[in-house]
C-alpha cells in the first residue's frame, strides 16, 4: 500500500495560510436567527494540519463553509495567503461527510469533475487516473458510485478533491459514517496521503482521538454558538499510537475543556 | 415424471424444451391448423372477401411452428423469446378459430358491428395506400407536435427549476393552466390559429409539454444542494452547474414527464385527427364509422396499437441509453 501512495509522482504543492478575523456567522431561519459561530479569530500556518473539535452542530462545518467561500461571513473576514475569501476555488477543496459523488457518473468522471469544470481536462487529463491509483480505486475507476462501499465512496471523493492540487483541503468529518475498521484504514491513508503533498488541511471532527492522531494543533469549540474554547499542540512525531501516555493525557485535558466527564 | 406434471401444472411451466422437441411449438401449430381448418371446413355466412388466403397464412404459421419446434433450440437469443412466448401463440391460434367461428361461420355477433380476421385481411390489402397515407400524415403530426412541446417543455421546466424570479411569474400559470386537459383547448385552438393542422400541432404539444414542464421542474427543484456546492468549489461556473449538475441529476424525473406527455399526446392527437384533419388514423377511425365499415376501424386500431407501442418501446430505449447509471438503484 505503503508503495504505491509512494510510486505516485509527487506533486509540488505549498500549503495556503488561512486567518479568520472576529469571524461572526448566524441563518436566518423560519424560526429565527440562529446564531452558529461567535468571534473566532484563528490563524493556520501553511502546511499544517489543524483538526476542529467540538459537539456535532456546532458550526464547524459552516466555518468550513466560509473557509472554502460557498458563504459570506456576517462580520468579520476570512483571509486566504492574506487576500479576503470571496468565492469558491479549487485551491480549497472541501471533502463533505457524505461523499457526495454524482451517482450518474463513473468514479474516473468523478474525478475529472474539477478538471471539466475548470476546463482543463484536454492537457491535464492524465492526471485523473494518477488521483485514482493515489487512493487505490484503479479497479474500480469504471464503477459507478452506488456500486461502492462506504469507504470507497470516500476515497474516491478524496481523489476528485486530490486531482486539483489544492492548497488547502477542507474536510468535514470524512470519515464519520464509515465503520470502525475501516475508518482506522483511512486515517493512515489520510496522513499518508497529507505528508505527501504538502497541502493545509483542515478536519473537522467530532472525535477526539482522531484528532490527536492526525493534527498537529487541535481548536476546541463549544456548542452553538460555536466560540473557541481552547486548543492543544500535538508535538509528536507520525505515526501516533493511539496508547500512548502523550496522547491520553492530552485526551484526558480535552474532555475536560469540553466538559465531558471522565468515564467516557 | 417431471414433463408430466408440467402439463398439468399450466401454459407457463410447458414452456420447457422437450427434450430437442419444443413441445408449445407443436401445440401452436395444432392450434393455428385447427383455425385453418376451421375457416376453409364451414362457409361464410356471407363473403367476406380474402377467407382461402387467410385459411393459406394460417397453414404456412402452422408449418412454420412445426419446423421451429424442431429448431427453435439452434436459434439463440430470439429462440428463446419464441420459446417463451409458447402459450401465447397456442392461444393465438385458438382465439382466431373461435373469432372465426363466431363472426364468419356462425354469425352469432351482430354484423357490420363485428368483422372476422378475414375481413381485417381484406381492408390491408385493398385500403393500404389510404392506411399508410393515413399513418404518415399521423406521424407528421405527432411528430411536429411532440418533439416541438418537449423541446420547450424542457426549456421553460429548466428555467422554471433553476430561477427564482421565473418560478415566482411561471409556477403560479402553470398550477393554474397545467391541470386543464390539452382537449378542452380544442375549440378555442381551432379558431385561434390561422389552420387547423397549425391549431392541432399547438395541441399535441401542450398535451406532452405540460407535463415535460412540471416533472422537469421540480426534478431541477429538488437537485441534492450538496452536489452545487462540490462542483463550486471545483470550480464549476453557471453554465457547468445547469448543464452538468442540474440537468443530469432531473433527467429521471423528466424521463417520467416524457412518459405522461407521450400518453396524453396520442389522446389529443386522435381527437385533434377527428375533428380537423383530412387524413391521419383518427380522421380514418371516424370517416369509416359514418360508413359502417367497421373492419377497417379495427384495421386501423390494430395499426394504431402497433405505432403508439412502438413508440412506447422507442422511448424506453432512449431511457436505458441515458439512465443506464441507474440500474441497480430504482427498480425499473
Amino acid at each position: 500500500m505503503v508503495a504505491v501512495l509512494a510510486s505516485a509522482p509527487e506533486p509540488v504543492t505549498t500549503g495556503l495560510a488561512i486567518e479568520l478575523r472576529n469571524v461572526s456567522h448566524a441563518y436566518d431561519l423560519p424560526s429565527g436567527r440562529l446564531a452558529v459561530l461567535e468571534n473566532i479569530d484563528l490563524v493556520i500556518e501553511p502546511g499544517t494540519c489543524v483538526a476542529l473539535l467540538g459537539p456535532s452542530g456546532s458550526g464547524k462545518s459552516t466555518l468550513l463553509r466560509l473557509v472554502a467561500g460557498l458563504e459570506q461571513p456576517e462580520t468579520g473576514s476570512v483571509l486566504a495567503d492574506g487576500v479576503p475569501v470571496e468565492k469558491p476555488d479549487p485551491s480549497r477543496v472541501l471533502v463533505f461527510q457524505d461523499p457526495t459523488l454524482f451517482p450518474w457518473r463513473t468514479v474516473r468522471r468523478n474525478v475529472a469533475l474539477g478538471l471539466e469544470a475548470q476546463g482543463r481536462l484536454k492537457t491535464e487529463g492524465h492526471r485523473i487516473d494518477e488521483a485514482i491509483a493515489r487512493v487505490r480505486l484503479t479497479e474500480f475507476a469504471d464503477a459507478f458510485p452506488h456500486q461502492l462501499s462506504g469507504g470507497m465512496a470516500q476515497r474516491a471523493a478524496l481523489a476528485r478533491a486530490l486531482v486539483n492540487d489544492p492548497r488547502l483541503l477542507l474536510l468535514d468529518e470524512p470519515l464519520g459514517k464509515l465503520d470502525q475498521l475501516t475508518r482506522l484504514t483511512m486515517q493512515g491513508e489520510l496522513l499518508s496521503l497529507w505528508q505527501q503533498s504538502g497541502f493545509t488541511a483542515l478536519l473537522v471532527t467530532h472525535d477526539v482521538e482522531e484528532a490527536l492522531l492526525l493534527a498537529d494543533r487541535v481548536i476546541i469549540f463549544s456548542d452553538r454558538p460555536a466560540r473557541i474554547l481552547g486548543e492543544r499542540r500535538v508535538e509528536l512525531p507520525h505515526p501516533r499510537h493511539r496508547g500512548g501516555a502523550e496522547l491520553i493525557a492530552l485526551r484526558r485535558e480535552i474532555l475536560q475543556l469540553l466538559g465531558v466527564s471522565e468515564a467516557i | 415424471m417431471a414433463d408430466t406434471t408440467q402439463t398439468a401444472g399450466g401454459a407457463l411451466a410447458s414452456s420447457a424444451l422437450f427434450g430437442d422437441i419444443w413441445r408449445n411449438g407443436l401445440l401452436a401449430a395444432a392450434s393455428w391448423l385447427l383455425a385453418a381448418a376451421v375457416t376453409v371446413g364451414f362457409t361464410d355466412v356471407v363473403p367476406w372477401g380474402q377467407t382461402k388466403l387467410f385459411a393459406l397464412l394460417l397453414v404456412i404459421g402452422a408449418g412454420a411452428f412445426l419446423e421451429l419446434a424442431f429448431t427453435v433450440h439452434r436459434l439463440g437469443a430470439i429462440g428463446r423469446k419464441l420459446v417463451h412466448y409458447g402459450p401465447w401463440w397456442i392461444a393465438l391460434g385458438l382465439w382466431l378459430a373461435a373469432w372465426e367461428v363466431s363472426t364468419a361461420k356462425l354469425g352469432w355477433l351482430p354484423k357490420p358491428f363485428f368483422s372476422p380476421p378475414q375481413g381485417l385481411l381484406h381492408v390491408y390489402l385493398t385500403d393500404w395506400d389510404r392506411l399508410l397515407v393515413c399513418v404518415l400524415y399521423s406521424l407528421r403530426l405527432w411528430g411536429l407536435g411532440f418533439f416541438s412541446g418537449i423541446a420547450i417543455g424542457f426549456i421553460v421546466g429548466v428555467a422554471l427549476g433553476w430561477s427564482k424570479r421565473f418560478s415566482y411569474w411561471g409556477m403560479p400559470l402553470l398550477k393554474l393552466i397545467g391541470p386543464v386537459p390539452a382537449s378542452a383547448w380544442i375549440p378555442s385552438a381551432f379558431f385561434i390559429f390561422p389552420t387547423t393542422f397549425g391549431a392541432s400541432i399547438f395541441l399535441v404539444a401542450l398535451a406532452s409539454g405540460i407535463p415535460v414542464i412540471i416533472l422537469t421542474a421540480s426534478g431541477v427543484a429538488s437537485v441534492n444542494r450538496s452536489l452545487y456546492d462540490v462542483a463550486r468549489t471545483l470550480g464549476a461556473d453557471r453554465r457547468f452547474l445547469v448543464l452538468k449538475v442540474a440537468i443530469p441529476a432531473a433527467l429521471p424525473n423528466v424521463f417520467v414527464g416524457l412518459f405522461m406527455g407521450l400518453y396524453s399526446s396520442f389522446a389529443v392527437l386522435v381527437i385533434a385527427e377527428m375533428l380537423g384533419a383530412k387524413y391521419g388514423l383518427g380522421w380514418y377511425l371516424q370517416f369509416q364509422t359514418a360508413y359502417s365499415a367497421y373492419a377497417n376501424v379495427y384495421a386501423a386500431l390494430i395499426l394504431m396499437a402497433l405505432l403508439c407501442s412502438g413508440l412506447v418501446k422507442l422511448l424506453f430505449v432512449g431511457r436505458d441509453r441515458l439512465l443506464g447509471w441507474q440500474k441497480g438503484i430504482v427498480q425499473w
